[in-house]
């Protein structure tokens, strides 16, 4: 089970999930929405490094494509197959089998940097989109 | 709903007669060598040249088209395409050329190409243009191409390539197609390029930003100058999006305004037919520090002939097969002759001021993107105060096709949410508006009173709402016979 106060939060709507040096990505639930049906995920390849905020994976919904920005630096560990094969995971369990791909995390601080759910829920909430 | 062409065929039913051989008969097998021919049925549909017939025109019938309905669509100029170009092009002195010819007895038709090419560069203030690119997006690809031979022959091609995040799609794409990183710069409060953020992007790995002016919102960019001297300070290049031009002929030039490339879609701007109706054209325009990477063959004119020139060192070489789609550049001639430089700058005010006046009959009803400045040729609205009435921009779109109207572009430019792009152009009258108006408000009402009406739209169309995700999730295209 997640659980949402233990997550971190990006202003671009990716969740980090940290476990030891590892953090999972994914969209939150509230960018699902917003994206509508995703119908196609492209996800980095293993071993590929990124910066903080470095483009790392792309989703497309009906409406448009969308860049998921890597919310920590680190190189690609897991990449999950099943999102790709059903991009619908996406919409219907954003927080779990949903989730994009995980990374190992460089620089510790840098989660720090990242939002608690409380800062989201107040960030969605002032209009930021 | 019509059936398939494939569904009507009818084993041994042919629409044509042929006349009697008047070569002597060879067997198939003997004139294509083996492994090049097929071993089974091609599987094309047999119907009567007069069921034929029939079905496309229904067809037709069943679709929007530019000739039958208002077509809104915002960042595509959907402007009227004067049948008087469709009546030159099809000339049969242009319409029958064969791009073999030689240069000397196809003289009339470089020179209508040469004339364009002048007239573009007038236009816009550049000092050449090539007329290769077949579309938008291609034309943005050899722009691209054009920049890193430039970098490249000073040296270092450059790895960097800036984008506002209020560009098109195909900027990104294009820029990553030739080999370079895209940088976004992000647009500030009033929408337009931040130059705060765009100095703390600018440094000597960057090759060209990529500006559409006016830019998505509508909204002209009034930095240009600005941009410019930060992008050349830096040895970069500024390079045009020229989808809006439409709102600047005859009032402003983008070489005044700095620009060193600019690509205009004449299936936009100059009245060419655009989408299915196409092909379309991309011409592509620089500053003379650009024009000897400029794609061959160029024209000269030497002596009062005109050739066609393979030979430039620096080029960027071939883009296209021949000189682009001629029949196109034919049709765009006509029109700026037609209207002239007067006329030119007439349609680009007469855009502005339809635009205009769809965004202040609307804003009671629909919350515009920007709302305290006029807009440029076409305006943005958002559709988010509607999500609390369950209703989401997409269904108001699938609703204006019940009241007989095609639906604006929805969804961009990305950084307006539930965004809805009006792009009316100069040639609508303010009847077909204050009608394409007069519907807007009713769907706005309907959203409060009946939004099941919306969600459900559309009622009256050949086909309702379509499954999209499903189309784009399991994506088959191929019609196969349930007994094969």
């Amino acid at each position: 089970m997640y659980d949402l106060e233990k997550m971190r939060f990006t202003k671009t709507h990716e969740w980090f999930r940290v476990e030891g040096n590892i953090g999972y990505v994914g969209i939150t639930d509230h960018a699902q929405k917003e994206i509508t049906d995703v119908v196609f995920v492209e996800l980095p390849n293993l071993g590929m490094e990124f910066s903080k905020g470095a483009e790392a994976a792309v989703v497309e919904s009906v409406k448009a494509a969308f860049s998921i920005y890597a919310p920590v630096s680190g190189k690609i560990v897991k990449a999950n197959s099943d999102v790709t094969k059903d991009p619908s995971l996406v919409n219907k369990s954003p927080y779990e089998e949903g989730w994009f791909y995980a990374l190992e995390i460089k620089d510790k601080s840098e989660v720090d940097s990242l939002m608690t759910y409380k800062d989201y829920e107040e960030f969605i909430k002032t209009g930021a989109h | 709903m019509e059936k398939l062409i494939f569904e009507m065929s009818s084993a041994g039913r042919k629409g044509y007669s042929l006349p009697k051989l008047d070569v002597p008969e060879a067997d198939l097998k003997s004139l294509i060598p083996p492994g090049l021919s097929r071993n089974t049925e091609a599987g094309l549909p047999e119907v009567s040249e007069f069921d034929c017939v029939r079905h496309f025109t229904r067809l037709s019938q069943l679709n929007y088209s530019l000739d039958t309905t208002f077509y809104p669509l915002g960042s595509c100029t959907m402007k009227y395409n004067p049948k008087i170009n469709e009546k030159l092009a099809g000339l049969e002195e242009f319409a029958a050329l064969h791009p073999y010819q030689p240069d000397s007895s196809i003289q009339g038709t470089l020179e209508i190409l040469y004339e364009t090419e002048q007239a573009l560069s007038k236009i816009c203030g550049m000092d050449g243009f090539t007329l290769q690119p077949a579309a938008g997006a291609h034309g943005e690809l050899t722009g691209m191409l054009i920049v890193r031979a430039y970098h490249t022959s000073k040296g270092n091609p450059r790895k960097k390539v800036i984008i506002p995040d209020s560009a098109h799609g195909t900027n990104p794409a294009s820029a990553a197609l030739c080999g370079y990183e895209v940088v976004t710069v992000r647009s500030d409060k009033a929408g337009r390029v931040d130059l705060e953020a765009l100095k703390a992007l600018v440094d000597e790995e960057v090759a060209v930003l990529m500006l559409t002016n006016p830019n998505t919102l509508g909204l002209f960019e009034k930095n240009v100058k600005e941009i410019a001297g930060l992008l050349h300070k830096a040895g970069a290049l500024l390079y045009l999006d020229g989808a809006n031009l439409n709102a600047l002929l005859g009032i402003t030039r983008p070489g005044d305004m700095g620009f060193d490339i600019v690509h205009v879609n004449l299936h936009k701007t100059f009245s060419t037919p655009h989408g299915g109706g196409g092909p379309g054209s991309g011409p592509v325009g620089v500053k003379g520090h650009l024009l000897d990477y400029l794609p061959v063959p160029r024209i000269r004119q030497k002596r009062n002939k005109l050739t066609l020139d393979y030979d430039p060192k620096k080029t960027i070489g071939r883009v296209r097969a021949f000189y682009g789609n001629i029949g196109i550049i034919i049709r765009a001639y006509c029109y700026i002759r037609s209207l002239g430089w007067a006329g030119l700058k007439d349609a680009a005010l007469d855009a502005i001021l339809s635009a205009n006046y769809l965004k202040a009959r609307l804003k009671a009803h629909y919350q515009p993107a920007v709302d305290d400045e006029p807009c440029m040729h076409e305006c943005v609205f958002s559709g988010k105060d509607k999500k609390e009435y369950g209703v989401r921009t997409l269904d108001i779109a699938k609703r204006l096709l019940d009241y007989g109207f095609y639906a604006p572009t929805v969804y961009f430019p990305l950084i307006v949410e539930e965004a809805i792009m009006v792009e009316p152009t100069e040639t609508e009258s303010k009847e077909t508006l204050d009608a394409f108006i007069e519907a807007m408000i009713k769907i706005a009402e309907e959203a409060k009173t009946d939004p099941a009406l919306l969600r459900e739209a559309p009622h009256t169309t050949p086909v309702r709402r379509l499954d999209e995700v499903l189309a784009a999730r399991e994506l088959n295209l191929r019609w196969k016979s349930s007994g094969a």
